[in-house]
């Protein structure tokens, strides 16, 4: 079906913006559920049937709450801030292919483009919480900063692998590349023995993923125990329901790149009837998995963290972009 | 129980308003915030047995700025008075106070003519919505307090009231 340009960007764009939407509000419902039954509690059940009006019973509440602006906050800054997180999730989710014919915008460099965006989204942060000049949200941002940076290197080793074998950064490429059945994605990857490293790549880019998100056990910008709320300490009202949906936005993006790049996006495992139905299934399972992860483990300390990173990681991502050159080039 | 009366909404939605008042009541995140013995059985009710969860009320937020409900659980000292002051103040409209426990509400096996520094009732700091005794009050209490303040807040009561034998 050929539709005018501008009326499918604004269809895109329409849809694109539900799906966020509705990811933030329900994935925090996910959320409460899951830890109630990790925690052998039954969770929200009482607002609505199995508790599913309780997003919207927040959003109404976030949204009809004084909106504080504290005295000695940088206010224009202050009020930026949230806005512009909600950004780079938003922005990555036009590129992603949910299928051959469902994605918003195909451009050569995809990847990068969502990699440069996560690093925007983590000035948002540092921007949240240097405006709000409280010492609990800038140690909170710095914290965060230098979480991200640590973790993006490793992360895009990884994605560095995936290029040489592939030979696109173009996320629909890599996905076209991928078709087939289970053997065919990159993860379980016959062909050229990709198997014995793509797996490193996988556990690396996951890791990195869940510490990019800042989530649970590498939460340590919000670790509630030492620095209150982190960097959404002073935030009231919907500036803190805007940086909630922004995480949430950013999980349903690092699932949609894992699904992408490893799991052979909108691929069948047994080769039948390929479509977004499988992508959309795929990302949900990952995003069970980080919710999962996050009720399971406790918070790790800032020092560990990064030592994780910059001893583990980043040198098993080098030696693992060697081998996997060598497998592309000798094989 | 009297509906309560939110002067400090500056615009009125009529009907709409009622549908706010049915998303703050089913919406209520406390502050984690303990300050003596009853703070163990407010951590009981949301864990498993009692899971206060059920009620959307488990969101317990480090930060003042975003909870909507203060539960005051324990004696507050002279000492604690301007943090617990100052705590209250911190949070935005609307605001609700739920005073659990005997020391809370006036201070308690605490309130003796010899002792100097207990505040006799944390209403005297600042208003108080939900009232719940006991020494300390068992979980099914402060559920009867959420649930108590979400009629104050909608006017009508969602559960049946159980009367005592």
């Amino acid at each position: 079906m050929m539709t005018h340009p501008f009326v499918r960007a604004l269809i895109y764009l329409i849809g694109l913006m539900a799906f966020a939407g509705l990811n933030a509000a329900y994935l925090v419902w996910c959320e409460r559920k899951g830890a109630a039954r990790i925690q052998r509690r039954i969770g929200p059940c009482e607002v609505g049937w199995a508790g599913l009006l309780q997003p919207l019973a927040d959003g109404l509440k976030l949204m009809t709450k004084q909106l504080l602006v504290p005295d000695g906050v940088d206010a224009a800054l202050f009020r930026l801030a949230p806005v512009l997180a909600m950004l780079p999730g938003m922005v990555s989710l036009a590129v992603i292919p949910f299928s051959d014919t469902l994605q918003a915008r195909e451009m050569e460099l995809s990847a990068l483009l969502i990699f440069a965006f996560a690093s925007v989204g983590m000035l948002c942060v540092l921007l949240g919480g240097w405006a709000s000049g409280n010492k609990f949200a800038i140690i909170s941002s710095t914290r965060a900063v230098s979480q991200n940076l640590a973790y993006e290197i490793p992360m895009l080793l990884t994605v560095i692998t995936i290029a040489l074998i592939v030979g696109s950064l173009n996320l629909r490429d890599i996905a076209m590349e991928q078709q087939g059945n289970l053997f065919h994605w990159n993860l379980f990857r016959l062909e050229g023995w990709h198997i014995l490293t793509m797996w490193i790549s996988f556990i690396i880019f996951f890791i990195c993923s869940i510490a990019e998100t800042n989530r649970a056990p590498f939460d340590l910008a919000e670790a509630e125990s030492e620095l209150v709320a982190g960097y959404m300490t002073e935030y009231s009202s919907m500036g803190y329901g805007l940086f909630m949906m922004a995480e949430y936005i950013n999980i349903v993006v690092g699932a949609c790149l894992t699904a992408t790049l490893f799991l052979g996006g909108w691929a069948c495992p047994f080769g039948l009837a390929p479509g977004w139905w499988w992508f959309v299934l795929k990302i949900y399972v990952l995003i069970f998995t980080i919710i999962w992860v996050r009720w399971t483990y406790p918070r790790t300390q800032i020092y560990r963290l990064l030592n994780l990173s910059w001893k583990v990681m980043i040198p098993f991502s080098l030696v693992n972009l060697l081998i996997t050159a060598g497998l592309v080039k000798f094989l | 129980m009297d509906r309560e009366n939110v002067p400090s909404s500056l615009v009125q939605f009529a009907r709409l308003d009622s549908l706010i008042e049915l998303a703050r009541a089913n919406s209520l995140w406390p502050m984690t915030f303990g300050l003596a013995c009853c703070a163990i059985e407010m951590m009981c009710t949301g864990g498993s047995r009692y899971d206060i969860s059920r009620f959307g009320a488990e969101v317990f937020r480090p930060s003042p700025r975003q909870s909507d409900v203060m539960i005051v659980a324990g004696t507050i000292n002279k000492k604690l008075e301007l943090a617990v002051k100052t705590l209250y103040d911190q949070m935005p409209e609307p605001k609700w106070v739920i005073a659990m426990g005997n020391c809370a509400i006036s201070g308690g096996p605490f309130k003796l003519p010899c002792n100097y520094n207990v505040v006799e009732g944390v209403d005297l700091l600042f208003p108080v919505d939900v009232y719940i005794p006991g020494c300390p009050p068992r979980p099914e209490a402060l559920l009867e307090g959420i649930m108590a303040l979400e009629e104050k807040i909608t006017g009508t009561r969602r559960w049946p009231r159980v009367e005592p034998a």
